[in-house]
């Protein structure tokens, strides 16, 4: 009970804000190191800051962190809960970024547990959660075995099978060194294998991000000065008018979402404010918020104006979003040029104008060839659904990846050997298949020793 | 009226008599056959992987199986000395004559310890509570405590092909009706077997063509106390034999003429040493088998042939063995055999090695389904230790697995039990960075200290090792590399990148390419022992390796410190998995760390169970 858990604690389903709650002795600590505006350890207890949530230096969300130290707590244990936007990506970012710091994911019912083994609640109760454990882990079995149906289990469990193999010749060379007819596994073969598995791993979790696509769909966010065509653009592909159009700059303040289908994947469009400095108080709420949805989206569409020059503002912000995928909307083109189109050569463009729909078919080409869409859906993949399962994947590369780092630095392949065999547990752990002794069974069945 | 009386003079029973005498109770060993203290029927080796390291454990504890070997080898090496710090071990080809001599010396010369020959066929036993042994003439010697360590000898059976002879090795005789007894005490009995191979007459063997394995070309020494007793090159070779096409044809020509195939046996082989007819069939594909010729003694001449271990009747052993190159012509003084024998389920024995059923009754070695000389000798030390803390009325010494090979050894036998003779393994200690071959000493001697095991002379040495390793780590880490021109050539000269100005030696040990001999001989010039330098080497190379472990450790040791109360009933406890509730109640562990190791005992159910515990037991 010494480490931290997280989970969510609002319901699964989609709401306005959603509520992650963190607790145990580092729960602050973890907290803190990913919140920028205040030292949260400083704060007082039972209180509530405003702030925005990072890891590294990436944006995650804008939160509300409410804080309550031990003992005047549900856990007894430090607490601190993260208001942040519903959503699953955004949950899904920030459970992991919580667990890549230092927490770990509860187990169903575990902050429950964790009141009633501090003393916070009572016999009558603790019966009830104990039937709760019992229940909720049984579902989350289910789960899990759901979640890793087929394909992907498979997937995993042949992985698995390699690194036993490697795992059993590594102690077969240890405990039995005077075998001259076992393989010897030396830092050459050790390498080879490493960065097998590494490369298999990363492609499992790379085609879990497809796996996403596929599930969740692709969020959108159309951005740009006010007036540009944002919601032109919106509702030419919605094909209804939601968003409110105005030839007056800065009327569509609130975020409309809506979604089309496009060769099967689902996209979400998140309407923004225009992206402009301004004065004026909500607007810029919405500009704020523009920028922090434009971040957050899967692919950003930038509008700008065929009629009208760069300003330098617009250039920052096309620079600051050169990570995302982006497509340069140039609008308006039935009106003389005067964008310098020099400025422009390193992006994806495609004009058009949406007075008259044209160039908004080509958008929809250019969204499908950039996510490789038509490959997609042919490809019947297992994925990767929930944090715990990609997480595991994360620290099953990550373990490899120090592994192959004690390798450059020519430690004994025994040591290098703990690396591995950790990964290899974490997969165990993964897909259910670890057993106790499991690795001395593989050194018997696969080599032949002994008086 | 004795305080301990230890049935049986093996391995096991050696160690544990001699360190309840050591530890100042009066003791008696009593054995079927005084000669046959501290025999060697199987391998004339000591130690190997993970086994030298329980060997360097049971001499940091106190006792005599290191010291004994060190006196009595032929040869000796270190074990994946080229491999990491954690998995070196040292092994010694033991003269077989030598070593019992030594350590019937040795007891002989144990103040508090008596020898006596007998043969046990009972115990006395009032309200389950063992007060002494009762001998095959029928006289009743009672003590406070008895350890039963005897080996194969409880309804031994000799196997050779379909021949079936009653009696322990060397035709000795064996107990008859002990096993039985413990049954109709409650204890649950399980057949195990294990086995044997050839011994050839040395001249009958041609050497020249076969490789040769010599001893290391260095001292070597087990015990952390004594000086080196041989020469280096006063060791005796061993040899390389291989099985070939030919041997694999007569094999499976008369496969089913060996006990095994044929069905003579019942009892269960261990999977490590299969034998040669096992192989043959479970590795189909494989064109030869590596095979070791050993000396067995310097004293006769028979050579131990490792490796060709069978149930074959006699006839087929002299084709199979003459059909190997340079045993063609090879005399068999003693033919392969199998032997079978009763031992005692391990889930009955508790971590201090008491049995569950039957109080003040201790167990060690085969009887617990341990193989092996090192594992029964680590158990015996054990054994006798606590059997001493009980009359004391003191805390049983139970070693957690990551304070010793001996630890795991308990834990896994008292925790799994075991189907088949146990052997330790390094890959069975998780670990094992922590369970070097280096470190027993520093690892284990408090404990021996604090329960008595050990002599103030020998733990005072411990606390000076200790105190000079922390002192010469902090003085690495005090001083600070000056860079003058003169450092700038010797790093030049050997080879070494230059380091930046005002590092501190720690650091710079750091690096891979770096040795303590190049700091210390050109910048420290400490007077440093090789058994120091050794110790501060890998506690600065690996840091990082045996920090994590350590942090490993700590998650563990949190579980540990949770106890289950003996008297807990898991059939009140709800929502426990079916398969949990059974294996929880046979097992019946000490600690929530003990359950969560058991197969089929599931994270919920350890949750379950830590629930209930607090609730049951610590109301707030």
């Amino acid at each position: 009970m010494d480490d931290t858990i997280c989970a969510v604690a609002t319901g699964s389903s989609i709401g306005a804000i959603s509520i992650i709650r963190v607790s145990g002795n580092d729960a602050i600590f973890i907290v803190n190191k990913m919140f920028k505006e205040k030292d949260l350890t400083q704060v007082p207890s039972h209180s509530i800051s405003y702030g925005h949530l990072y890891e590294d230096n990436e944006l995650l969300d804008e939160v509300l962190i409410m804080l309550m130290r031990a003992p005047k707590t549900y856990t007894k244990e430090d607490i601190v809960e993260i208001n942040c936007h519903g959503g699953s990506n955004t949950i899904e970012r920030i459970l992991e970024a919580l667990i890549k710091a230092g927490c770990r994911l509860a187990e169903p019912g575990e902050f429950t547990k964790r009141a009633f083994l501090n003393g916070r609640i009572s016999l009558l109760e603790a019966e009830s959660v104990n039937d709760l454990i019992k229940a909720k882990s049984d579902a989350s079995r289910v789960m899990a075995l759901n979640n890793l149906g087929g394909k992907l289990t498979t997937k995993i469990r042949n992985i698995r099978e390699k690194m036993s193999k490697i795992l059993a010749n590594i102690e077969v060379n240890i405990d039995y060194p005077e075998y001259e007819d076992e393989v010897v596994v030396t830092h050459e073969l050790l390498a080879k294998h490493l960065t097998k598995f590494s490369q298999e791993l990363t492609k499992i979790k790379d085609d879990s991000k497809n796996g996403k696509i596929i599930n969740e769909g692709i969020n959108v966010a159309i951005i740009g000065k006010p007036n540009v065509g944002k919601s032109s653009i919106l509702n030419y592909l919605l094909d209804e008018e939601k968003a409110i159009v105005t030839d007056i700059p800065g009327t569509t303040r609130d975020i409309v979402e809506g979604s089309i289908t496009l060769n099967g994947i689902q996209l979400n469009f998140i309407d923004t404010a225009g992206i402009r400095k301004t004065s004026d108080y909500v607007e810029q709420i919405g500009v704020e918020k523009s920028k922090k949805e434009a971040l957050k989206a899967d692919l950003v569409i930038f509008c700008l104006n065929y009629n009208d020059t760069l300003t330098e503002e617009e250039l920052v912000n096309l620079k600051s979003l050169k990570a995302k995928e982006l497509i340069v909307f140039v609008n308006k083109n039935d009106l003389p040029l005067k964008i310098n189109l020099a400025q422009l050569s390193d992006y994806d463009i495609v004009y058009g104008n949406t007075k008259k729909n044209n160039g908004l078919d080509a958008l929809k080409e250019k969204i499908i060839t950039k996510f490789n869409l038509e490959k997609i859906v042919n490809k019947e993949m297992g994925y990767l659904s929930n944090v715990r399962q990609v997480s595991l994947i994360n620290k099953a590369i990550e373990s490899l990846k120090n592994a192959e780092v004690a390798l450059e630095q020519n430690f004994a392949v025994d040591l290098i050997e703990i690396d591995l065999k950790n990964a290899w547990q974490i997969l165990g752990e993964l897909i259910g298949d670890a057993y106790t002794d499991e690795l001395v069974d593989n050194i018997f069945s696969n080599f032949c020793l002994g008086k | 009226m004795y305080d301990v009386i230890v049935v049986g003079g093996g391995h096991a029973g050696c160690e544990a008599s001699h360190i309840a005498a050591q530890m100042g109770k009066k003791t008696l060993l009593i054995t079927g056959n005084i000669k046959n203290i501290a025999d060697m029927p199987c391998n004339p080796s000591i130690g190997g992987t993970a086994k030298g390291i329980i060997v360097r454990e049971v001499d940091a504890l106190g006792g005599l199986m290191g010291k004994i070997a060190d006196k009595s080898h032929l040869q000796i090496k270190m074990l994946n000395n080229s491999k990491g710090p954690a998995v070196r071990s040292l092994r010694c080809q033991a003269d077989k004559i030598t070593y019992p001599k030594n350590m019937q010396e040795a007891l002989k010369n144990t103040k508090n310890l008596e020898i006596k020959e007998a043969m046990v066929e009972d115990l006395i036993v009032e309200n389950n509570t063992v007060k002494g042994i009762i001998t095959a003439s029928g006289e009743k010697i009672n003590s406070q405590m008895v350890i039963l360590t005897t080996g194969t000898y409880l309804k031994g059976n000799i196997l050779v092909g379909s021949e079936n002879t009653p009696g322990g090795p060397h035709g000795e005789a064996r107990s008859n009706f002990l096993s039985d007894k413990l049954k109709e005490y409650g204890l649950k009995i399980m057949r195990l077997k294990t086995g044997t191979p050839q011994r050839i007459k040395k001249d009958s063997i041609d050497f020249k063509v076969m490789k040769e394995e010599k001893g290391d070309n260095r001292l070597w020494k087990f015990s952390f106390d004594d000086d080196y007793h041989y020469k280096i090159e006063d060791q005796q070779s061993c040899f390389l034999v291989y099985t070939n096409e030919l041997t694999h044809q007569i094999i499976r020509d008369n496969l089913t003429k060996s006990a095994m195939y044929g069905g003579y046996a019942t009892g269960i082989g261990p999977r490590y040493c299969p034998s040669i007819e096992d192989k043959i069939v479970r590795f189909a594909d494989k064109e030869r088998h590596q095979l070791f010729l050993e000396p067995e003694s310097l004293y006769y001449d028979d050579w131990y042939l490792q490796g060709f271990s069978t149930s074959m009747p006699r006839d087929v052993q002299e084709q199979m063995v003459h059909s190997l190159h340079g045993l063609e012509k090879a005399v068999i003084t003693k033919y392969a055999y199998a032997i079978e024998y009763d031992a005692i389920d391990p889930l009955q024995i508790k971590p201090s090695l008491e049995n569950k059923v039957l109080a003040n009754l201790f167990t060690a070695g085969q009887i617990n389904g341990t193989s092996g000389y090192e594992e029964a000798a680590g158990q015996g030390i054990l054994a006798g230790i606590n059997a001493c803390l009980k009359i004391d009325a003191k805390e049983p010494l139970v070693l957690k697995r990551s304070d010793a090979y001996i630890g795991v050894l308990i834990d896994d036998l008292v925790t799994k039990g075991t189907a088949e003779p146990y052997r330790m393994l390094t890959s069975r200690a998780e670990f094992r960075l922590l369970l070097r071959s280096d470190n027993a000493d520093l690892r284990l001697r408090e404990y021996a200290h604090q329960v008595g095991s050990i002599t103030d002379e020998q733990y005072q040495e411990y606390l000076i090792k200790k105190q000079t390793l922390s002192e010469i780590l902090d003085l690495l880490k005090e001083k600070h590399l000056s860079l003058t021109d003169e450092a700038k050539s010797l790093f030049r000269e050997n080879n070494l990148e230059i380091p930046h100005h005002n590092i501190n030696f720690y650091d710079l040990l750091k690096r891979p390419e770096i040795t303590l001999d190049f700091l210390n001989n050109n910048f420290l010039k400490l007077d440093i022992s090789a058994e120091i330098k050794e110790q501060v080497e890998i506690e600065v190379k690996y840091e990082g390796y045996i920090k994590k472990a350590f942090k490993e450790v700590e998650k563990l040791l949190k579980l540990e410190e949770k106890e289950i109360p003996a008297d807990i009933d898991y059939d009140k406890i709800q929502n426990l998995a079916n398969e949990a509730r059974q294996k929880l109640n046979k097992v019946r562990p000490e600690t929530i760390a003990q359950a969560s190791r058991i197969s089929g005992v599931n994270p919920v159910d350890i949750s379950v169970l830590s629930v209930y515990l607090k609730k049951e037991y610590n109301h707030e």
